[in-house]
């Protein structure tokens, strides 16, 4: 961090021609500006986490009930009675159904657009894929349930009938707004995130090893297989890390395709389902001050939760980034 | 000496590999859909689309039987993984398309000049017109003031970080930016609720907690502060060091080098960042859900009284259970949509022009 | 077990550029045969179309006639991945693969074939390390990763991954470019005993090499920028670096041009 205005031994050369510094200019100015930028970033942030600590510690204090293993969401009642073990695990199940099906279609795409498909077609579509991560989730939210909620509803019929005796796929109806949905839609979403970055990743293995496989033998597959997959590993595991961060975090898509029934079940495909950002979204209008610090207390589980996964993924990535500088 | 799988008279044999005439997998295709059919529909256990899914699991085995009888195990098992990935790849487009099909179909329904030009004021549940006007100019004046607020302190935080920055304290605020950008949007909704609306508003408002569009603008950019950070930083750090070496040793001070040698390098890299960000913001519902009140009328005053945004009124048509409204929530959402893409293209032809290559 | 390599009119295209043009020679079994000449002139590519990697790179084409023994590996229902198993290449940059450990590595090529009994698959490793010169170096830690290896040792671990599939002809692009002066040595004096397995044919653009390891030398050259890559002369490398019967092969060994 070169600073060209300080002089070397802070002197002034006798003589008088040598101009000296001045005491307060505009680069001091514009140095105080960027520091003052920086440290109300700083904290803003820390007032965020702070205020929103100091909000939820009230609502928690007056809880009647355990807040981790409660399933009931009634913090309005006297006494308060509220505990997101059915929100947690409603944001657990349909964030594991989103990467359980997106993962694997992700992960073939991107080996579609870097090792199979014609160069334009490949830019074609990296592009296309791009935007649709830009898409807003509400749009996605009135597609799964207007368009997409028939077809789900045909699947988990037809699911109900012939596979009714796993627990997951039991229970006598009605179809509509499940987990299953949700689930489904939010696949939809996370998909453009994990092939774009596990695309980028297979576009990166050094071409020296994919050549090497190859010059053995290999047929295409087997090169994916000994040269592509290993060296993408890294990566492709932040990537699914940061779509599970996505899913997480999403609020309206699920808002509008659970069905919002506070339970803990295995059951995917009967009506019901509620996740912790779904519950805020559906409950801060009719919250007074215990709800509204009983849903921030959910929030800032749900903040944790996403912070935890998103730093991994982020370590993840920094890690290969050192590996592949070093190895370069 | 181990001898390598090769039969060894043969080996000349070995190098002639002979391919699957395609007849084959067209014949294979053919008896797996049609068995498929005949089980799904002769057995009735389900419709076109179980046909379809057994019909190619009967293919997939069936190539891989003939592939491998003709062309060698690997060979098979190339085959079938190839076939597979394709798969995705357009298992992957059907979604895709039904969305944009949906959009562009129901959306046009209501793309008339009474959508864009009036509001839901008066429009009552058996009420065909109503339009979006109030929602498109919601959300161009919140996002509008959020990109207003993070834009210069977002930029100039980011000077400071790469420029200026070091030590523990420049190390702190990138460690919170960073946990910042992965904050769930519905938080910072909760946040501006509990604060501005609850306690703030009260002051400027006779006691009253008020929504505003202003409210959600200040959530808007508590989500798009730490993405123009991020993104800045990381276009002004790919700008070379040699660039401000030369500039320092023509006499130039750091300030002014900064000003006129690297942010305009890297330039297009921080304006598509910047514009991403207003993509995303645009496109959030839930914080505009929590603290804007959701007007049904125009209200040009972000700072007095409730408003609405365009993602809100899907979101709020979608809900509602007037059956006109399905057609507003289609057109609102190719609207935004719209507007989204356009930004997001913008973004990407003026990263085109990047100088800088990472 | 090695075999005769035969090009005839061999010429190789990217998309619309020719590369080399008509390239005919004839390598003997159980020889080092060195391709020699100045940047850019088709070596490498020649070299690759023996191979059939050349054609991986899109747009990239191979017209005329390669025989192995007397087998056209360009005939129309030619299984490439049965030819690549049947050649060897090491390339100039060692290249073992990141994630797998030494022993991985140099088993990589059997596993792929289907060679699955450890008791096997530990034997070969053993027989291609020691013919690589490496095994005393590296036996104690055979599940160390490939990459931790330094650059010469990185070099034979490839070469010993090469030869661990027994193929008929060994093609090394510039194997020693990468290397320090003492790795090169050990890998010059490795040929010298593959020799006796193997064909070998070596890019090098270094003369002293070609003229320290190989029986017989190609030159080729290119006219201009932008001319497809000749084969110039082709004979004993005792004859090409004393006595070469073209004048361009005399003024390239000379130093007077490339």
């Amino acid at each position: 961090m070169v600073n060209p205005d300080s002089p070397p031994d802070g002197g002034q050369v006798g003589g008088g021609w040598l101009p000296r510094r001045k005491g307060f200019g505009a680069e001091r100015a514009f140095s105080t500006v960027t520091l003052l930028a920086g440290a109300m970033v700083l904290v803003i942030i820390v007032a965020i986490t702070v205020f929103l600590i100091a909000k939820a510690i009230p609502a928690l204090r007056a809880n009647d009930a355990n807040f981790i293993t409660e399933t009931e969401w009634f913090p309005n009642q006297s006494p308060p009675t509220f505990g997101i073990a059915a929100l947690a695990w409603g944001t657990l199940v349909s964030s594991v159904i989103a990467l359980v099906v997106a993962v694997p279609i992700a992960l073939g795409i991107a080996l579609y657009l870097s090792h199979y498909a014609y160069e334009r077609i490949a830019t074609a579509f990296g592009f296309l894929i791009d935007l649709l991560a830009a898409v807003p989730s509400v749009v996605f939210g009135l597609w799964g349930f207007t368009v997409f909620i028939e077809p789900v509803r045909t699947f988990s019929v037809w699911l109900n009938k012939y596979f009714g005796w796993l627990p997951f796929f039991g229970g006598d109806g009605p179809f509509g707004r499940s987990f299953m949905l949700g689930g489904l839609v939010l696949a939809i979403m996370v998909l453009p995130i994990i092939t774009a970055l596990s695309r980028e990743v297979f576009m990166q293995t050094p071409t020296a090893n994919e050549e090497a496989a190859l010059s053995l033998g290999a047929t295409r597959w087997e090169m994916i297989r000994t040269a592509v997959l290993p060296y993408g590993r890294p990566g492709v595991v932040a990537a699914v890390m940061l779509g599970l961060g996505r899913a997480l975090g999403e609020t309206i898509a699920l808002a509008l395709t659970l069905g919002f029934i506070n339970e803990v079940t295995l059951n995917i495909i009967e009506n019901g389902g509620n996740s912790i950002a779904a519950n805020i979204a559906n409950g801060f209008g009719e919250a007074d001050d215990i709800g509204r610090g009983a849903l921030i207390a959910s929030g800032l589980v749900l903040f944790a939760i996403t912070l935890v996964v998103n730093m991994a993924a982020r370590a993840v990535i920094y890690r290969r980034r050192d590996f592949k500088e070093s190895a370069a | 000496m181990t001898a390598p799988a090769q039969a060894p008279a043969g080996q000349n044999r070995a190098l002639r590999g002979r391919r699957t005439p395609v007849l084959v997998l067209v014949g294979i295709a053919v008896v797996a859909f049609g068995v498929s059919a005949a089980l799904c529909y002769g057995a009735g256990i389900g419709g076109w689309v179980l046909t379809i899914v057994i019909g190619l699991i009967l293919y997939l085995v069936g190539v891989f039987v003939a592939v491998g009888r003709v062309e060698g195990r690997r060979a098979a098992r190339n085959r079938v993984w190839g076939t597979l990935i394709q798969l995705a790849f357009v298992l992957a487009l059907l979604p895709l398309v039904s969305v944009i099909w949906t959009l562009i179909s129901k959306g046009t329904e209501r793309f008339d000049l009474n959508f864009f030009t009036t509001s839901m004021n008066n429009i009552g549940a058996r009420d065909p017109e109503g339009g979006a006007v109030h929602a498109i100019i919601g959300t161009l004046e919140q996002v509008g003031i959020a990109a207003l607020i993070t834009i210069p302190l977002g930029v100039l935080a980011a000077i400071y970080i790469v420029e200026y920055g070091r030590g523990r304290f420049t190390f702190t605020i990138r460690f919170f930016v960073d946990v910042m950008t992965g904050i769930p949007s519905i938080i910072a909704g909760l946040f501006v609720l509990s604060f501005w609306v609850l306690i703030v508003s009260p002051w400027y408002n006779n006691g009253q907690p008020a929504f505003s569009g202003f409210a959600a603008a200040l959530a808007l950019s508590v989500l798009m502060l730490p993405t123009i950070v991020r993104s800045t930083e990381e276009m002004l750090r790919l700008v070379p060091a040699p660039l401000r070496e030369g500039s320092y040793a023509l006499g130039v001070p750091k300030w002014k080098t900064i000003l006129k040698v690297v942010v305009p390098t890297a330039l297009p890299g921080i304006v598509t960042g910047i514009m991403l960000a207003i993509a995303r913001a645009a496109g959030e519902t839930a914080p505009v859900l929590l603290v804007a009140g959701g007007s049904a009328a125009l209200n040009i005053n972000p700072f007095n009284n409730n408003q609405t945004s365009l993602s809100l009124f899907v979101f709020q048509q979608a809900s509602d259970a007037s059956r006109f409204s399905p057609a507003r929530a289609w057109t609102a959402a190719l609207t935004l949509v719209a507007l989204v893409l356009i930004l997001t293209i913008a973004a990407k032809l003026v990263a085109g022009r990047n100088r800088i290559r990472r | 077990m090695a075999k005769r390599v035969e090009a005839s009119g061999v010429t190789a295209y990217y998309g619309a550029f020719k590369a080399i043009d008509d390239i005919n020679l004839i390598v003997d079994p159980k020889t080092v045969t060195a391709i020699i000449g100045p940047s850019g002139c088709g070596k490498s590519t020649f070299l690759r179309s023996i191979n059939r990697l050349h054609e991986v790179l899109p747009g990239a084409r191979v017209e005329g006639k390669l025989t192995i023994d007397d087998e056209n590996i360009y005939e129309k229902d030619v299984d490439v991945t049965a030819v690549r198993r049947m050649i060897g290449m090491v390339f100039q940059r060692p290249n073992p693969f990141p994630t797998m450990s030494i022993f991985d590595n140099v088993v990589a090529g059997l596993k792929l074939n289907g060679m699955r009994r450890k008791s096997m698959l530990q034997e070969a490793a053993e027989k291609a390390l020691r013919s690589a010169n490496l095994w005393d170096e590296v036996k104690d830690r055979l599940n160390k990763p490939g990459a931790g290896l330094s650059g010469g040792q990185q070099q034979r671990l490839c070469i010993a991954r090469t030869i661990a599939v027994e193929p008929q002809v060994v093609l090394m692009d510039e194997p020693c470019s990468a290397l320090d002066p003492i790795s090169t040595l050990a890998i010059e004096d490795l040929m010298f005993k593959l020799k006796d397995r193997f064909t070998i044919i070596i890019v090098t653009h270094n003369m002293q090499q070609a003229a320290r390891v190989s029986d017989r030398t190609a030159f080729f050259s290119i006219e201009r920028t932008g001319d497809p890559g000749r084969l110039i002369e082709y004979d004993s490398t005792q004859k090409i670096f004393n006595s070469p019967s073209q004048k361009k092969t005399e003024d390239y060994i000379t130093g007077r041009f490339g």
